[in-house]
């Protein structure tokens, strides 16, 4: 069902070498930095594709998902929709575009219009773009309803009358109605209950066999990126570290980093808690607003040698073209492994 | 314990901290809020007891309510809260003041709110320690110098004269452990401890907890809504569903042979369980919502949402009664096949 791209075929999305800095500090001290909020990615995501984009706070993970439906404007690389650059597009240029691309916010509580019904807020991507008439967009509008899940009668209902899960629906309504080739969803069920998140994580996949689309699905949580992703990339301030499959990057996982975070993640299952060796990093993440020599991760990384503190390891396959690290200590015949090194 | 079905457990009397009977309630504009009904549990030393629930069930007002911290005015608060024997109804505003902070401390979800801004952390951590204990500042000093190393926060003596907007997130969670371990509370209600933090950071801060108990033997109530957590630190655990517990037992119990419906519900909802089952991916989710606390008929409250619910689960409420033995269970269908 999901390819990454072949040759002939151009990617839903294709990213680039993106840069984005923010200047923060004060103007009044001259105190000026520079956060590096993302610095130096590259992304492809093919038809009908799921790429879970996983990272703590401060990765720069939604600044990704920001760039890539230009809710800004990165700093430097290149950003290319269903083949064309809309990197430096105006926002005049990008809104017929938008109908391609549309997003799905962790919050449903204030990313819907209070005092628009669930009718006229998933009917206004339709309006603003005008397709149809009315009467097409009125049925349009319940046979998306019907594809979230949601009752007839809540059509008429304000968002405040509605609960987070089905908010949630009704967002996902309103970012799929025009049928986008992609859906960036930003912690689309962090601020969910367990059982809510089950539901609309299964209307999310089930949406994605309807209708075919591309997702850049950004995450914290280790357990949702594996069940939905096809494809996963784990960030660390600002920089991919990882990118392969969800099959291979929780069978084997190459950079330490990644190791540590899967290791770190708690897992509902007490036997395989106590059969495993945790892996406890030492420190906090550094400040994206300092600038670090070398491997983003040695400040933390238990197995960092000398080469890690002075040169910046680029993301590269190492044994399997599918399986791409950004680590001096990968190398083709293996990987280092922290939980050897824990038990030891 | 007055309920018949815990003699047995209770026979042995090491609990430090019995919950019997607990009832709160709130009244407010929509009317009477049964928060937490008869909620019942004893804690031993040494003890990690979980209480698990989603929002709104009523974990955090058990939390709230066993150091007192709920206003009389608001809550009407039934029932009796016991320490090492001594019930802290009976206590005065004014003793109960030795007990918070000394006996038992609170860890709030909230390191950004909870640590006072304006005083440095150095400042925080003894005042606490010379609020319950008659020591030079000096001394106090030293000891919070050691506090900080105990939780993991590296060039301790430095970090004392920061302020807490200087110290990430993850670094306040640990002074506020270590203000709340500053004088070796018997117990730490710990409410939602880790759910602000990181994951890498997350895994530092339960460790902490576990070598609070193993080295220190200090009982800890944690509360979260994430099961995961519980796996990884809880010796037992209390699952809540609208204001009661629905499901008791040991750690172990509870994942390898969960008997209560809507525990195996929040079990199969997890996105880990889904892999696991093989197939197509998919979630097993719990339909409907959570009842409003403003009601309390004399039925299981999860029948409308329970795949099992018979007409003899509205007739009358299940009682939370013996499964096997340690593990107590309120539902009539309790155990029997997994239904997927």
């Amino acid at each position: 069902m999901s390819v990454p791209t072949d040759g002939d075929e151009v990617p839903v999305l294709e990213v680039r070498g993106l840069v984005k800095h923010y200047s923060s500090g004060s103007r009044l001290t001259r105190d000026r930095r520079v956060v590096r909020a993302v610095d130096g990615i590259d992304l492809t995501i093919g038809r009908g594709e799921i790429v879970g984009l996983v990272g703590e706070s401060g990765s720069g993970k939604s600044t990704v998902g920001k760039c890539v439906t230009r809710l800004t404007t990165p700093t430097a690389g290149t950003i290319r929709l269903l083949g064309r650059d809309i990197t430096h597009l105006s926002r005049a240029r990008m809104r017929p575009l938008r109908s391609q691309v549309h997003v799905v916010f962790q919050d449903p509580f204030s990313s819907l219009n209070p005092r628009m019904t669930v009718e006229q807020i998933v009917s206004e991507p339709l309006k603003q773009h005008g397709v149809g008439s009315r009467r097409d967009r009125e049925s349009t509008v319940g046979e998306m309803l019907e594809k979230t899940g949601l009752a007839r009668e809540l059509r008429s209902r304000y968002p405040h009358e509605l609960s987070g899960g089905q908010r949630q629906r009704v967002a996902l309504a309103r970012a799929l109605v025009l049928r986008p080739a992609l859906v960036v969803a930003d912690e689309p069920v962090s601020a969910l209950d367990v059982s809510v998140q089950a539901s609309i994580l299964n209307v999310i996949l089930d949406l994605q066999a309807d209708l075919g689309f591309s997702c850049l699905f950004i995450t914290h949580e280790l357990s949702v990126v594996e069940f939905i992703s096809d494809r996963i990339a784990v960030m660390y301030l600002g920089k991919i570290m990882e990118e392969t499959t969800r099959e291979r990057l929780f069978r084997e996982p190459q950079h330490p980093y990644t190791q540590a975070l899967l290791s770190a993640a708690p897992s509902a299952d007490p036997a395989a808690v106590r059969a495993q060796e945790r892996i406890i990093l030492s420190g906090d993440i550094p400040s994206p607003a300092a600038e670090l020599p070398g491997c983003p991760f040695h400040t933390r990384c238990p197995v960092a040698v000398e080469r890690c503190r002075t040169e910046r390891p680029a993301l590269t396959a190492k044994a399997d073209p599918e399986h791409r690290t950004a680590c001096h200590l990968v190398t083709a015949d293996g990987a280092p492994d922290l939980q050897a090194l824990a038990r030891a | 314990m007055s309920t018949i079905a815990a003699a047995p457990a209770a026979a042995t009397t090491s609990a430090v901290l019995e919950v019997d009977r607990l009832h709160v309630e709130f009244s407010t504009e929509g009317g009477c809020v049964m928060a937490v009904k008869d909620v019942s549990f004893t804690l031993g030393r040494g003890e990690i007891l979980a209480l698990v629930g989603e929002s709104g069930c009523g974990k955090s007002t058990v939390a709230m309510s066993i150091p007192r911290l709920l206003g009389d005015t608001r809550a009407r608060i039934e029932g009796s809260i016991r320490l090492d024997g001594v019930d802290l109804a009976t206590l005065s505003e004014r003793q109960m003041r030795h007990v918070r902070g000394k006996d038992i401390s609170v860890v709030f979800q909230e390191p950004m709110t909870s640590l006072n801004p304006a005083y440095t952390i150095g400042r925080q951590i003894v005042e606490v320690i010379r609020q319950h204990e008659k020591v030079k500042r000096s001394a106090a000093m030293r000891r919070a110098v050691e506090l900080l190393a105990l939780v993991g926060i590296p060039d301790a003596r430095r970090r004392l004269s920061a302020f807490p907007h200087e110290l990430s997130g993850g670094m306040r969670q640990r002074v506020m452990i270590a203000i709340a371990v500053a004088c070796d509370p018997k117990v730490i209600i710990a409410d939602e401890p880790t759910t602000a933090l990181d994951v890498t950071i997350q895994a530092g801060v339960l460790d902490i907890f576990r070598r609070l108990r193993d080295t220190l033997g200090t009982a800890i109530v944690l509360i979260t809504h994430d099961l995961g957590v519980v796996a990884e630190v809880a010796d037992s655990v209390a699952v809540m569903y609208a204001g009661r517990v629905v499901e008791q037992c040991s750690t172990g119990e509870i994942f390898a042979r969960p008997a209560h419906p809507y525990t195996r519900g929040l079990l199969g909802a997890l996105p880990s369980r889904a892999l696991m089952r093989g197939g197509r991916r998919r979630l097993a989710d719990i339909a409907g919502v959570v009842p409003p606390p403003t009601v309390d008929p004399d039925e299981c409250q999860f029948a409308p949402r329970c795949p099992r619910a018979t007409a003899a689960c509205v007739a009358a409420r299940p009682p939370l009664a013996p499964f096997v033995p340690g593990h107590r269970v309120a539902c009539i269908h309790a155990g029997g096949e997994e239904t997927a």
